[in-house]
């Protein structure tokens, strides 16, 4: 390795191979009892609505922690110290807003998308074609995003190709999703979720052993080592309007992801939804104070050079520091922790596409609603096939890519395009069809845009001089702006039979479908 | 008509709530951020050894979405959900 840093990364690590063969035969041994129990679309896209609280709240967690936050926060934190702080409580925040504004009525009105929420009262085709663009948009980037730090690495963990790595996840995850659907998917969830909570808690406490176990003192040495710096702001928020438009994306975003949106669809009823979000907030938490002791220590225990020397980005301080502290043995579940994460949220993110495709576009729209159980389950098949190999394909064209920044602008998107229209479509009664399609194409496109043309794209990639939108987040102008085009939409063409239908949803968002009035 | 009124009324409790609470986790959170933005130097003071102010406020705004949603959780567990029972037991 350079940096003169002895480390078995990039050597095939047996501990690594084996965990990585225990988890895909776990998970394939899920996928089987699921695959059983997977009869109709309704254990397809929802698990049968049969998930306890607790048990969604891991999956939720499960599907939030990536490895993209796991590597890569610790690594912010391991090479910029306080500064990877704002990342986490920013990935944290978002749930409270879930639950708050969200999460109740989403699962006492919808089915299996948001866009069942969104289209309840309006004109159905509209609708739900706009709520694809989005939602696939903030798939494609999440999977992106996903897929590349896949191939990462496992090319550094067994020494694989890139090409390879990459089609292995997507064949194996596929898997998942084709033959064990929402059950499967959400018990691999739970599964990882537990290994990464486990993983990280002992290898904080790993980290921890030369201090006395008391993290102060942990950060006491970083900065006898690096200055007091680590333990201030830095160079990350130099723009402070930058910084508000990242805030107010992973604020909002997280309220429209597509797949974290899908999981309350698999909990019976409101209340369970609720817990859920309980148990979510609290592991995701936790995790986001256990990232940041990894980084503090993969900073002191390893080494800023060190870090630098193996991966410029830092990705790889957690999986440095697993094998100062435990051993190239340590180092090996880790790792393994590190692939099965990946699985499992590019599993997640692939059914999501999924339910897009085959409910929203194909059986509300191409077959307005009159479709057989055989065939909702057939095309969810073939939907998460094509998206299967979407991923793969995108996963190899985007090599290179920086992971943390695609998952921002995924969290980006979501807010501008699905969150508007869902929120105002449950709270607001003058919402119209015409307001919730033009919000959301206004959300998918500006944010798309200025993506295009900001700094990231303008300057660092295409070798522009300057960038012609200057900020490097869209959501300061595209989530407003999506709410702005929703209001003046719905006051400028009202839609009469849209505001009576308002009194059902209002009564549905507080009693739920089960009930006989 | 008693039970449309008494749902109208929790439909008001409900997004009262949810408003208030979203409102104050976003002052929290954007509070924080804008702290970070314009009083590094602020942030950057030592509390002790190894903990600077900052990152206690950092810890606190994680603390602080705990307790937003302890509080949501336990009103929604007993006011909400009985007067949903009862709505749902009249009509």
């Amino acid at each position: 390795m350079t940096g003169g840093v002895t480390s078995s990364l990039g050597e095939p690590n047996p501990i690594a191979i084996a965990g990585f063969f225990v988890f895909i035969a776990l998970s394939l041994g899920i996928t089987y009892l699921a695959a059983r129990r997977t009869r109709d679309a309704e254990h397809f896209y929802a698990a049968g609505r049969s998930v306890t609280g607790f048990q969604n709240g891991l999956a939720l967690a499960g599907d939030y922690m990536s490895a993209a936050s796991f590597l890569g926060i610790a690594g912010l934190v391991a090479l910029s110290g306080f500064d990877g702080l704002i990342y986490s409580i920013g990935f944290l925040v978002g749930w409270p807003v879930v639950m708050f504004l969200i999460a109740e009525p989403l699962r006492n009105l919808g089915r299996y998308t948001f866009a069942d929420v969104v289209a309840f009262r309006l004109r159905q085709k509209p609708v739900r074609v706009a709520g694809a663009m989005g939602s696939l948009a903030v798939v494609a980037f999440y999977l992106i995003a996903q897929m590349v730090g896949a191939g990462n690495l496992i090319r550094l963990l067994f020494g694989l190709s890139y090409d390879f790595a990459v089609a292995v996840v997507g064949v194996v995850m596929l898997t998942y999703v084709l033959f064990g659907g929402m059950i499967a998917t959400t018990w691999v969830q739970i599964v990882k979720a537990v290994l990464l909570l486990l993983g990280a808690f002992l290898l904080a406490v790993l980290a921890l052993v030369p201090f006395d176990f008391n993290p102060l003192m942990l950060f006491e040495a970083a900065a006898e080592r690096y200055g007091g710096g680590v333990l201030a702001p830095g160079g990350l928020v130099s723009d402070p309007v930058d910084a508000v438009s990242l805030g107010l994306a992973l604020m909002l975003g997280t309220a429209g992801l597509p797949h974290i949106l899908m999981r309350f669809y698999t909990v019976p009823d409101a209340r369970t939804a609720r817990s859920s979000v309980s148990y979510a907030t609290a592991f995701i938490g936790i995790f986001y104070l256990l990232t940041f002791v990894l980084g503090f220590g993969a900073m002191v225990i390893v080494g800023q050079d060190a870090i630098r020397g193996v991966d410029a980005g830092g990705n790889m301080a957690a999986l440095l520091l697993a094998e100062a502290s435990g051993g190239a043995g340590f180092l090996g579940f880790i790792s393994a922790v590190a692939f099965a994460t990946i699985l499992a949220v590019v599993a997640g993110l692939t059914l999501a596409g999924a339910a897009t495709l085959s409910h929203d576009l194909w059986v509300n729209v191409a077959r307005s609603g009159e479709v057989s159980q055989r065939e909702q389950l057939q095309v969810a098949r073939v939907s998460s096939a094509l998206l299967g190999v979407l991923a793969i394909v995108l996963g190899i064209l985007f090599e290179g890519q920086n992971v943390a920044y695609m998952v921002g602008l995924a969290f980006a998107i979501a807010a501008s395009a699905n969150f508007p229209a869902l929120l105002l479509s449950v709270f607001w009664r003058a919402f119209t069809t015409r307001a919730a399609y033009l919000s959301m194409l206004t959300g998918t496109g500006t944010s798309l845009l200025l993506i295009y043309l900001s700094p990231a794209i303008q300057v660092d990639i295409l070798g522009n001089a300057a960038a012609v939108f200057p900020l490097r987040n869209p959501g300061i102008v595209s989530i407003p702006l999506a709410f702005l085009v929703a209001i003046v939409a719905a006051l400028a063409w009202p839609e009469p039979g849209a505001a009576r239908g308002f009194d059902e949803v209002e009564r549905r968002v507080h009693l739920g479908a089960a009930d006989p009035v | 008509m008693a039970a449309s009124d008494d749902l109208k009324h929790l439909d008001a409790a409900r997004w009262r709530m949810a408003v208030g609470l979203t409102a104050t986790m976003m002052a929290l959170y954007f509070g924080f951020i804008l702290l970070v933005a314009f009083g590094k130097p602020l942030l950057g003071t030592l509390l002790g050894p190894g903990l600077s102010l900052g990152m206690l406020l950092g810890a606190l705004v994680i603390v602080a979405a705990w307790v937003l949603i302890w509080i949501y959780v336990r009103w929604a567990n007993t006011h909400y959900d009985r007067a949903v029972a009862a709505l749902r037991g009249r009509s």
